[in-house]
């Protein structure tokens, strides 16, 4: 047998062995991702025991080194281990901003005290981490960001304010954008660093949207003391650890649209069906069937594109200009898609709440509004289509 | 199913690349339209593409072809497609020649597919008229009893290269339903007519007029036309849809330079944000399209049940795709894209004249609902 092939039936062994019961079969359910972070509430108790037991194997974060918490373990092995838990259909024990944003930038820009301080905390789900970039005045215009540090010796003390910080009241750190020279060039001057949110002066308001609630905060920071060493890139090096993670922020929001009905409660024809009459299988709109088979022609195009991207990684090749779009398209597909929804449904989908709206009505609506932010969020589509013309077509500026 | 190209695969594109690059600009397309040649393409060009082994792509080896698949094929006409090769693929090794490879008997196979492999016989396929549309059964040609065999009466429209053909396959309507039935150049009672079409496609009217067809003239047994003619198109689609991506690549990549180059206003016309938004959409359209194109061909290539729906996909999107780049491009040259002299004018209209090929883009959505069962 050999060595991969061991790995695989020892992993197995293992997962079988030591995943609670309860959790085989989990995965894709409707239960949310762990989280982690000190504020965490374990409704269920199997998964903290998932949680713990596999962050003491080092397989919450299974390619990190195993002195930062990791599994140590190489991309074959990773990508066995991923297969195994997907067979067995185990819910991943962790998710977070931590695993899939902070973490990789800690690992390229971070120093070993930084790696071994903050690294094994997220492994474990010990600390939830969220992300401080926007202001209200510094949206697609980043690098015009104000939030201020002052030099304190060995500290800074950072005074402003920070928006659309996605889980700001159940974090408990965060890393954030600050300027710390007003005098140069705007994206010379500013500086990464990463702040505790139990530091006197850090308060969250938690911002609504059009869709009702939302994970959505603004922070404030009031002369909060954040000591130097928590610097990332240098003082006036952010900008190039900020275009890093940007990108990994945009990759984890375009896999979130790759591909399909992604589990989606209903198909678009499933739904139109409980609107529209048919007629010996066949929807008897005709509009509505066209416009319906036109988003599902641009999805499918769409997965096949990510899997053309995978498939070409997969072979050794660079990404392709095509996984540009990715965000772009994705997102506005999702729109279409919300849209198409809601017109279907007609006047039951004008429910906010209560009486006369079933509870997949009130869901679609809420769900319509909320797809309304898509291309909006994580880099407008405006900007994308700039960025596209100026980095995949060369288009001059 | 991989949507990557394999070793062979790229290198087979880069060949047919150069060969294009070298010995089929786009200049040709208009020589051959202002000299008003008689054949529309060149028969020594397309011997030397069948030399180089492309006409037998699909074909057996024991045929003299490579026993290869659509995912082979798709490379070589997306590179034709840039320069709007007119060499008769579609009309020869698509139509004719599947249509012979899927329904002709032993002895049709043996007399046709051997010269075709070798760019020595040129063959069409007459299944459109004047009021059939999209439909393949739509047939008003009629195929009479006639002792042992069958007189066949009526038009066929825009038949591609039928005017430089060695036989014409022809649908026909009799008691049994809509077959085919294979007629020699030169067959008493056929009359060839060109047509001027606005994409210069070669096409011509074929006219029937007490065409005589034994019955071992049928390809394909009688009444199983319609079907044999679905399976057909359906991989002419797929090479269609392939070689618009090439021109509509091309059509991206002409825009690209010339909002690059063009200066109004002290400036290069690109640097426009309202144009880089529009080329950002068109260069989306083009890479999605190449996702499907791809997609289609595999599935054909692997007896997918899915093969239907996936070519439904590539030429709907391709249809609307071609047509948005083109019509984009027109308008990003400007003045001179509405002049001859311009090449971009020859995309739009083979753009429009693809679209209406085979099923338009919603015809092609119908169909894809149909097949998804709504």
């Amino acid at each position: 047998m050999s060595d991969l092939e061991k790995f695989r039936s020892d992993t197995r062994s293992w997962l079988e062995a030591n995943a609670p019961r309860s959790l085989f079969g989990a995965r894709g359910g409707a239960q949310e991702g762990v989280w982690g972070g000190r504020k965490a509430v374990y409704q269920d108790p199997d998964r903290k025991r998932w949680l713990d037991v596999m962050a003491e194997k080092g397989w919450t974060s299974p390619t990190w080194l195993t002195e930062y918490g990791g599994g140590g373990l190489s991309p074959q092995e990773a990508k066995i281990l991923a297969q195994e838990m997907r067979d067995l259909k185990l819910p991943a024990p962790l998710v977070g901003f931590g695993l899939t944003m902070i973490g990789p930038t800690l690992l390229q820009f971070g120093s070993e005290e930084q790696k071994k301080e903050h690294l094994p905390r997220i492994c474990r789900g010990e600390i939830r981490w969220c992300q401080g970039y926007s202001e209200p005045d510094a949206g697609s215009d980043l690098a015009a960001l104000q939030c201020k540090a002052e030099d304190d010796g060995d500290h800074f003390l950072i005074t402003g304010t920070k928006v659309w910080t996605s889980y700001a009241d159940l974090s408990d750190w965060i890393f954030s954008l600050v300027r710390t020279d007003p005098n140069v060039k705007k994206q010379a001057g500013i500086t990464f660093i990463l702040i505790d949110m139990d530091s006197p002066g850090v308060t969250v308001r938690p911002i609504r949207l059009i869709s009702g609630a939302s994970p959505f905060g603004e922070t404030y920071f009031e002369k909060v003391r954040v000591p130097k060493a928590n610097v990332l890139g240098g003082i006036n090096g952010g900008w190039t650890v900020a275009k890093a993670l940007l990108g990994h922020e945009r990759n984890m929001i375009a896999d979130t649209f790759g591909g399909g009905d992604r589990g989606r409660r209903k198909t678009l024809t499933e739904h139109a069906r409980h609107y529209i009459p048919s007629v010996d299988g066949k929807l008897s709109d005709p509009v509505t069937r066209d416009e319906i088979a036109r988003i599902e022609l641009d999805a499918r195009a769409f997965a096949l594109t990510v899997q053309r991207t995978r498939d070409g990684a997969k072979a050794g090749h660079k990404p392709g200009p095509e996984s540009s779009l990715f965000k772009v398209y994705g997102t506005e597909l999702n729109m279409r898609r919300h849209e198409l929804t809601v017109r279907i449904a007609g006047p039951q989908a004008l429910g906010w709440e209560g009486e006369g709206f079933e509870e997949d009505e009130l869901a679609l609506t809420r769900d319509w509004l909320r797809s309304r932010g898509n291309a909006i969020e994580g880099g407008t589509s405006e900007i994308q289509r700039n960025i596209i013309a100026k980095r995949v077509l060369g288009l001059p500026d | 199913m991989q949507l990557v190209l394999t070793e062979d695969q790229e290198f087979l594109a880069r060949t047919a690349e150069d060969f294009v690059a070298e010995k089929s600009p786009i200049s040709r397309v208009r020589e051959l339209r202002d000299s008003e040649d008689a054949t529309g393409f060149s028969r020594e060009l397309w011997k030397e593409m069948a030399d180089l082994g492309w006409a037998g792509i699909l074909f057996s080896e024991e045929l003299g072809g490579a026993d290869l698949g659509m995912a082979e094929l798709v490379t070589v006409l997306e590179a034709l497609g840039r320069n709007l090769a007119p060499e008769p693929f579609l009309s020869t090794v698509l139509l004719a020649g599947q249509a012979l490879r899927l329904g002709g008997s032993e002895s049709q196979q043996k007399d046709w597919l051997p010269g075709l492999v070798a760019g020595e016989k040129i063959l069409a396929l007459a299944y459109q008229e004047r009021n059939s549309r999209y439909d393949l059964g739509a047939v008003e040609t009629k195929a009479e009893p006639d002792g042992d065999g069958f007189l066949l009466y009526g038009e066929k429209i825009q038949v591609l290269d039928a005017h430089a053909a060695d036989a014409i396959i022809v649908s026909a309507r009799g008691s049994g339903g809509v077959s085919l039935f294979l007629v020699p150049k030169g067959a008493p009672g056929i009359e060839i007519v060109r047509q001027s079409r606005v994409d210069g496609r070669n096409a011509a009217i074929v006219r029937l007029d007490r065409v005589s067809a034994a019955k071992s003239d049928l390809v394909g047994g009688i009444g199983a036309g319609r079907d044999l003619l679905e399976r057909v198109v359906d991989l002419a689609t797929v090479g269609l849809c392939a070689e618009m991506l090439g021109a509509m690549s091309e059509s991206l990549d002409q825009t690209l330079a010339h909002l690059k180059t063009r200066v109004q206003f002290d400036v290069p016309i690109g640097s426009f944000q309202a144009l880089k938004h529009r080329a950002a959409d068109i260069f989306i359209e083009v890479e999605l399209c190449r996702s499907v194109v791809m997609a289609a061909a595999r599935a054909v290539d692997e007896g997918s049940e899915e093969a239907g729906k996936l070519i439904s996909l590539a030429k709907a999107r391709c249809s609307e795709a071609f047509v948005l780049v083109t019509n984009e491009a027109v308008q990003m040259f400007g003045g001179v894209g509405m002049t001859d002299e311009y090449d971009i004018g020859f995309y739009m209209k083979r753009a429009r004249a693809a679209e209406m090929t085979f099923g338009d883009a919603a015809w092609h959505r119908d169909r894809w609902a149909r097949l998804s069962g709504y």
